[in-house]
């Protein structure tokens, strides 16, 4: 029987790095996959919780959590559309214009 | 057995985060994405949570990266020389840090709980996709509505957003 915390240990790395590659890294796209891999991480913790307290409303919320995904992913997307459109780099750097 | 298992699907998906996160050219981070996504859905088989993992293969591994690959290649990005921020090298050794001490705070704290109904016995009997069923359209009903409206509102929006704008003179016609 693998212990909870081995899957909750998983979860917190995973979360880590991908909080770690919303810091660091420059180019949007890869922000934006840095976010999918925290919320896989949140995914699994939750996955986890429900098969070891034996409940199955940890699931119903990743299902929630997958959904949320997609609709930040098309969203993300279509703003880097428009940003690149207007001849701005994918650089979150240089994404400046809204800044006071 | 399940520790091999685990442990496999444990290191890949570490392994597989590192290398989005750290890799170069973004087409390159989008196929380490999608390793680890199929193997968090390996976690998922192992925790009895089937319907999660078909879940997780189709709308992730098959929808979400296809649009984020998509994008990649229609962008043509070219990698520059900067691709991390300046100061990564003060953020990491703080991160390691902090990530060690909140492991040693998990691994020590005890996880308990009042137990629910749906044990592993119950769920197997009708399988995965049933018992989430009779969970999401009972007692989950308003919020399975809610995420209907929230994804319709995603997708008007990013079709909005990605649209081309008419120039002002041909808006001034009409």
């Amino acid at each position: 029987m693998i212990p909870l915390s081995a899957y909750v240990a998983v979860s917190a790395v995973l979360f880590a790095t991908g909080l770690l590659g919303v810091l660091i890294r420059r180019n949007f796209i890869i922000v934006l996959m840095s976010v999918e891999i925290m919320l896989n991480a949140a995914t699994i913790n939750l996955v986890a919780f429900s098969h070891y307290l034996e409940s199955m409303q940890g699931q119903i919320v990743a299902l929630f959590i997958i959904a949320i995904a997609a609709g930040e992913a098309a969203i993300g997307l279509a703003i880097i559309i428009v940003v690149f459109r207007g001849k701005i780099s994918t650089n979150v750097d240089e994404m400046n214009l809204l800044k006071w | 057995m399940a520790f091999v298992f685990f442990g496999y699907f444990a290191v890949v998906s570490i392994v597989a985060g590192i290398l989005t996160v750290a890799l170069k050219n973004p087409v390159q981070c989008g196929l380490a994405l999608l390793a680890l996504l199929l193997h968090v859905s390996g976690l998922f088989v192992m925790l009895n949570a089937e319907f999660l993992w078909a879940v997780q293969v189709i709308v992730y591994a098959g929808a979400i990266l296809v649009l984020y690959l998509f994008v990649l290649m229609l962008l043509n990005l070219k990698t520059d020389d900067r691709y991390f921020h300046a100061k990564t090298p003060y953020l990491l050794a703080p991160a390691a840090i902090g990530l060690i001490y909140l492991l040693f705070l998990l691994v020590r704290s005890p996880f308990s709980g009042a137990k629910g109904d749906a044990s592993t016995g119950a769920i197997l009997l009708d399988g995965d996709a049933h018992a989430i069923g009779i969970k999401m359209f009972s007692e989950y009903l308003l919020q399975f509505e809610i995420i209907g409206v929230f994804l319709t509102g995603a997708i008007v929006g990013a079709i909005v957003l990605a649209k081309t704008p008419k120039s002002i003179e041909t808006r001034r016609d009409a």
